[in-house]
C-alpha cells in the first residue's frame, strides 16, 4: 500500500501552477472596477451566477406563488376569494353576496404562466445559467468564460425576456393562457381566448429573447469547456458537473433555435395571415380564411425542443448530484465513465423521442412505435445513472448535510418519476394516462422536484463559495424534510386521480360526478402545496439571512473536496486565482485512495500510484 | 501505468472566437433544418400547390457564389501583402451581396406576379419563409462585410493576428450564409 500523500497546497500551485501572466497586463475594466460594473454590468462569471440565482429565485417565488393560487381554485373551489382582490384585482370576481371567485380565464393564465416561469426563468436559467457560470470556469482551472461579454449579455437577455413576461402580466386581457407549450389554435389566433392577444404577442416576445440569452450563455460555456482548461485537465479528468453543463449546453444549442422557427411561423400565422398552423376554423360561428394548415406541425417544432428541454433542465442537476454525492459520502463517484456515456446517451436520444408527447395528437401509430422504442431505451442510461448514485452512497462514509440530503432526495424523486415515464411511454396505455393528472404528478416529479432538488444541493453546496459563508444547517433541514415528505405529498395522490380520468388544466370538476370523490384529495393537495411553499419561504429567508449573517467561512476547503474551486481564496476577485492557475494531475474523485482521505486534482501523482479513473 | 504521465496540450488549436462562430453557425443550421424538416411534413399531408422555382433564383445563387470568391480573393491579397487588390475585391463582395439581396427580391416580386403569395398554400409560404430568414442572415452578414470595409479603409494596411482573426470571422461566416442558399435552393428545386 502507498504511503500517505502528504503537500502543501500553497506551495504545489506556485510551483506547479502555470503561470499564464494574468497579472501583468490590466485590462481596466477587470480589476478597477465602480460599483455599476461591479454588480450591475459585471462580467465576472461569479457575480453572472449569482444574477442569475437571485433572478430565479425571484421567479421561482412568483412561479410558485401562482401554483398556490390555482390549487386553491382546486382545492377549495367553494370558498370565497375575496382576500385575493387586493392582489388579482378584476380577476377575482366578486358577487353581490361579497363571494369572490376566481375568473376562468386567470385559472388558466396562471397555470400557463406557472409553467412558462419555472420551466424556462427558474429550471434553465436559474439553474444551468447559475452553476454553470459559477463552476465551469473555477472547476476547469479558468480565469473567466471564453467570452465575458456574451456571457454579460446572456445574463441581460435573460433579465429582458424576464421583464417582458412580467409586464405582460399586468396586461388588461391577461398574459397568455394555453398552456405554456403554447400549441395552435389558442396561440394562433388573437381572437381565440383573452390571453391569446397581446399577452401571447409579449410571450413570444419573451420567449426570444430568452432563446438569444441561452443561445449566447451555451456557446460560451461550450467554447470554454473546449479551450479554457488548465493545463492537465483532459476531458476524461474534468468532474461531472462540467460533463454535464457541456452536454446541456449542446443540447440548448442544438434545440432552441428550433423553437425560433417554429414561433417565427406562429407568428407570421399571427399577422400576416399565413396558414402554417390553422386550418378551416370557426370562432364565435365565424369561419375563418385559414386554410390547408396543421396544428401537429406546431407540436412537432415544439416537442423538438421541449423533450431536449427536460433534459437540459434535468442534467445540471444530475451533475450536481453526482458530485454533491461523492464529496458527502467521501467515496469516489461509481461507474465516472459509465455516467460520461450515459450523459451522452440521455443527450444524444433526447432528440429522437419528442413525438412520445403526441401518441395522442393523430399521428400515425407506427410511428408511434418507432417512438416508443427509443423513449423506453432512454430508461437504460438513466437507470445507469441512477445505480451508480446507489453504489457511490453504499458504504460511504455519509455526512448529512443539507447538501446531501437533497442530493439524496433527487435521486428517490428521479427513480418514482422516472418509473411512471415509463408507463407513459407505451402509446397503449398513454391512450388512457394522456392529458391526465398521471402526466402532471409525472414530470413534476421527475423534473419539477428533482431538478429543485438538484438545485438546492448545489445552492447548500456551493453557497460558502459564492459568499465566504454557511447556510444555516438546521434550518436547510427543516427545508429539505418538509419539502421531501410534501412533495410526495402533493404529488402522489396525482397517480391516483390521473389513473380514474381526471384531466389535467380543469378549471373545476362540479360538472362530472365520476370526480366528486376526489374532492378531498384535492383539499389535502392543496394544504400539502401551501406548506411546502412555505418552506421554500425559510429557504430564501435562510438564503439572504446567510449572506450577510451566516456563519463565517475559515479554510478554503470546508467540504474537503478535490476539485478547483477550492482553491480559490474565500471571495476570490475577477481572475479566480490570485497567483498562478493549478495545474491538473488526477481526476476529481480521488476519495479515501491508498489511505488518503482525498487527494485534490492539482497534487501530482506520487512515486508508484496509479491514476485512478 | 507510468508514473511520468505526459502533459496533455490544454488548448486546442482553434481559436475560441471561431469556435464559438461554428457553435452559432450549428445553432442556425438547426434553425433551417426545422423550417425544412416542417415543409417535408407538412407536403406529405398533401394540398399542397406545385410551382416552379423562378430561375431568378438561380441567378441570384451565382451572385453568391461569385461573392464568395471575390472576398477569398480578398483574403489572400490581403495576406499577400497586395493593399490594392484586398481592398478591391472586398468592395466587390460587399456590391455582389446587397446584388444579392436586391436579387432575392426580384425573385418574390416574380413569384407574386405568378400568384403566389406570402398568404395562401403553405408551399408557397414555405418559400418566403426560407427564403426570407436566409436573406435576413445575409444583411448580418452585410453588416460584418461593413464594418470590415470600415477597418480596410479607415486603418493603414497591416497584417497583424488581431486582423486577420477579424477576416477570417467575417469570411468563415460569409461563406456560410453562401453555402446555406446552395443548400436550401438545391433543396427547394428537389423537393417541389
Ligand atoms: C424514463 C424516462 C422517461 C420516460 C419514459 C418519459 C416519458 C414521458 C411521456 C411518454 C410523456 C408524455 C405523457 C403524455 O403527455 O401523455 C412524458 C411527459 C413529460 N415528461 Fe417524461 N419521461 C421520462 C423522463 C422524464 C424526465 C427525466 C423529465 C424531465 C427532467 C421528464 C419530463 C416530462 C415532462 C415535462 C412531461 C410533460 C409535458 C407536458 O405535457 O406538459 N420526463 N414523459
Ligand atoms: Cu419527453
Amino acid at each position: 500500500m502507498a504511503s500517505v500523500t502528504t503537500y502543501d497546497e500553497d506551495l504545489l500551485i506556485k510551483e506547479q501552477g502555470y503561470d499564464d501572466h494574468f497579472h501583468e497586463h490590466h485590462h481596466g475594466d477587470k480589476y478597477q472596477s465602480g460599483f455599476i460594473t461591479h454588480y450591475i454590468f459585471s462580467m465576472d462569471h461569479k457575480i453572472i451566477a449569482k444574477q442569475f440565482l437571485i433572478t430565479g429565485m425571484f421567479w421561482a417565488l412568483i412561479g410558485a406563488a401562482m401554483s398556490i393560487i390555482f390549487r386553491l381554485q382546486l382545492g377549495f373551489p367553494e370558498e370565497s376569494m375575496t382576500w385575493l382582490k387586493p392582489i388579482l384585482g378584476k380577476w377575482i370576481v366578486v358577487n353581490d353576496a361579497g363571494i369572490g371567485t376566481l375568473a376562468p380565464e386567470f385559472y388558466y393564465a396562471l397555470v400557463t404562466m406557472h409553467g412558462t416561469i419555472i420551466v424556462f426563468f427558474v429550471l434553465t436559467a436559474g439553474l444551468s445559467g447559475t452553476f454553470s457560470n459559477l463552476l465551469i470556469p473555477l472547476q476547469i482551472g479558468a480565469r473567466d468564460m471564453a467570452s465575458p461579454m456574451l456571457n454579460m449579455f446572456s445574463y441581460w437577455f435573460f433579465f429582458l425576456a424576464g421583464l417582458v413576461m412580467f409586464l405582460s402580466l399586468f396586461l388588461s386581457t391577461g398574459p397568455f393562457s394555453g398552456g405554456w407549450t403554447a400549441y395552435p389554435p389558442l396561440s394562433a389566433l388573437p381572437q381565440a381566448s383573452s390571453g391569446s392577444g397581446a399577452g401571447m404577442t409579449m410571450w413570444i416576445v419573451s420567449m426570444v429573447f430568452f432563446v438569444v440569452s441561452v443561445l449566447l450563455g451555451g456557446i460560451n460555456y461550450i467554447t470554454t469547456v473546449l479551450n479554457l482548461r488548465t493545463k492537465g485537465m483532459t476531458m476524461w479528468r474534468m468532474p461531472l458537473t462540467i460533463w454535464a453543463f457541456f452536454v446541456t449546453a449542446i443540447l440548448g444549442l442544438l434545440s432552441f433555435p428550433v423553437l425560433v422557427s417554429g414561433l417565427l411561423l406562429l407568428t407570421l400565422d399571427r399577422s400576416l395571415g399565413t396558414s402554417f398552423y390553422l386550418s378551416e376554423i370557426f370562432v364565435n360561428g365565424q369561419a375563418l380564411d385559414f386554410v390547408g394548415g396543421s396544428p401537429i406541425l406546431y407540436q412537432h417544432l415544439f416537442w423538438f425542443l421541449g423533450h431536449p428541454e427536460v433534459y437540459i433542465i434535468i442534467l445540471p442537476a444530475m451533475g450536481l448530484v453526482s458530485e454533491v454525492l461523492s464529496v458527502h459520502a467521501r467515496k469516489p463517484i461509481f461507474g465516472y465513465k459509465a455516467m460520461v456515456y450515459s450523459i451522452l446517451a440521455i443527450g444524444f436520444l433526447s432528440f429522437i423521442v419528442w413525438a412520445h408527447h403526441m401518441f395522442m395528437s393523430g399521428v400515425n401509430p407506427f410511428i408511434s412505435n418507432f417512438f416508443v422504442i427509443f423513449t423506453l431505451i432512454i430508461a437504460v442510461p438513466s437507470a445507469v445513472k441512477v445505480f451508480n448514485w446507489i453504489t457511490t452512497l453504499y458504504g460511504g462514509n455519509i455526512r448529512f448535510t443539507s447538501a446531501m440530503l437533497f442530493a439524496i432526495g433527487f435521486v428517490s424523486m428521479f427513480i418514482s418519476g422516472g418509473l411512471t415515464g415509463i408507463f407513459l411511454g407505451n402509446s397503449a396505455i398513454d391512450i388512457q394516462m394522456h392529458d391526465t393528472y398521471f402526466v402532471v404528478a409525472h414530470f413534476h416529479i421527475v423534473m419539477g422536484i428533482a431538478a429543485f432538488f438538484g438545485m438546492f444541493a448545489g445552492i447548500y453546496n456551493w453557497f460558502p463559495k459564492m459568499y465566504g459563508r454557511f447556510m444555516n444547517e438546521t434550518l436547510g433541514r427543516i427545508h429539505f424534510w418538509g419539502t421531501m415528505i410534501g412533495a410526495y405529498a402533493i404529488f402522489w395522490p396525482m397517480h391516483y386521480l390521473g389513473m380514474a380520468g381526471v384531466p389535467r388544466r380543469y378549471y373545476k370538476f362540479d360538472s362530472f360526478d365520476t370526480f366528486s370523490h376526489f374532492a378531498d384529495m384535492n383539499k389535502f393537495i392543496t394544504i400539502a402545496a401551501i406548506i411546502v411553499f412555505a418552506l421554500q419561504v425559510l429557504f430564501v429567508i435562510n438564503f439572504f439571512y446567510s449572506i450577510w449573517y451566516g456563519k463565517k467561512m475559515t479554510t478554503k476547503n470546508p467540504w474537503g473536496a478535490t476539485t478547483l474551486e477550492w482553491t480559490t481564496p474565500i471571495n476570490a476577485g475577477h481572475g479566480n486565482w490570485e497567483g498562478n492557475i493549478p495545474t491538473v494531475h488526477r481526476w476529481a474523485y480521488d476519495y479515501g485512495k491508498d489511505g488518503n482521505e482525498f487527494i485534490p486534482q492539482y497534487v501530482p501523482l506520487g512515486e508508484n500510484e496509479e491514476e485512478s479513473h | 501505468m507510468n508514473v511520468a504521465v505526459t502533459e496533455p496540450k490544454y488548448r486546442n488549436k482553434i481559436h475560441p472566437k471561431k469556435f464559438a462562430l461554428w457553435a452559432g453557425i450549428a445553432s442556425i443550421l438547426m434553425m433551417f433544418t426545422a423550417l425544412m424538416s416542417a415543409y417535408v411534413v407538412r407536403q406529405a399531408q398533401g394540398n399542397w400547390l406545385e410551382f416552379r422555382i423562378p430561375d431568378i433564383f438561380l441567378y441570384s445563387t451565382g451572385v453568391i457564389l461569385l461573392s464568395s470568391l471575390t472576398l477569398h480573393l480578398s483574403y489572400r491579397a490581403f495576406m499577400n501583402g497586395k493593399a490594392r487588390a484586398y481592398r478591391t475585391n472586398l468592395i466587390l463582395t460587399f456590391v455582389l451581396g446587397i446584388a444579392f439581396v436586391v436579387t432575392q427580391y426580384q425573385g418574390w416580386l416574380h413569384l407574386q406576379s405568378i400568384g403566389i403569395e406570402l398568404t395562401g398554400n403553405p408551399s408557397g409560404s414555405f418559400l418566403y419563409v426560407l427564403s426570407g430568414l436566409h436573406a435576413a442572415h445575409v444583411l448580418g452578414g452585410i453588416g460584418a462585410l461593413t464594418v470590415a470595409l470600415v477597418h480596410a479603409f479607415k486603418l493603414t494596411y497591416k497584417v497583424t493576428a488581431i486582423r486577420k482573426l477579424r477576416l477570417e470571422l467575417t469570411m468563415l461566416y460569409w461563406h456560410f450564409v453562401d453555402i446555406l442558399w446552395i443548400y436550401l435552393i438545391v433543396f427547394l428545386i428537389l423537393q417541389q
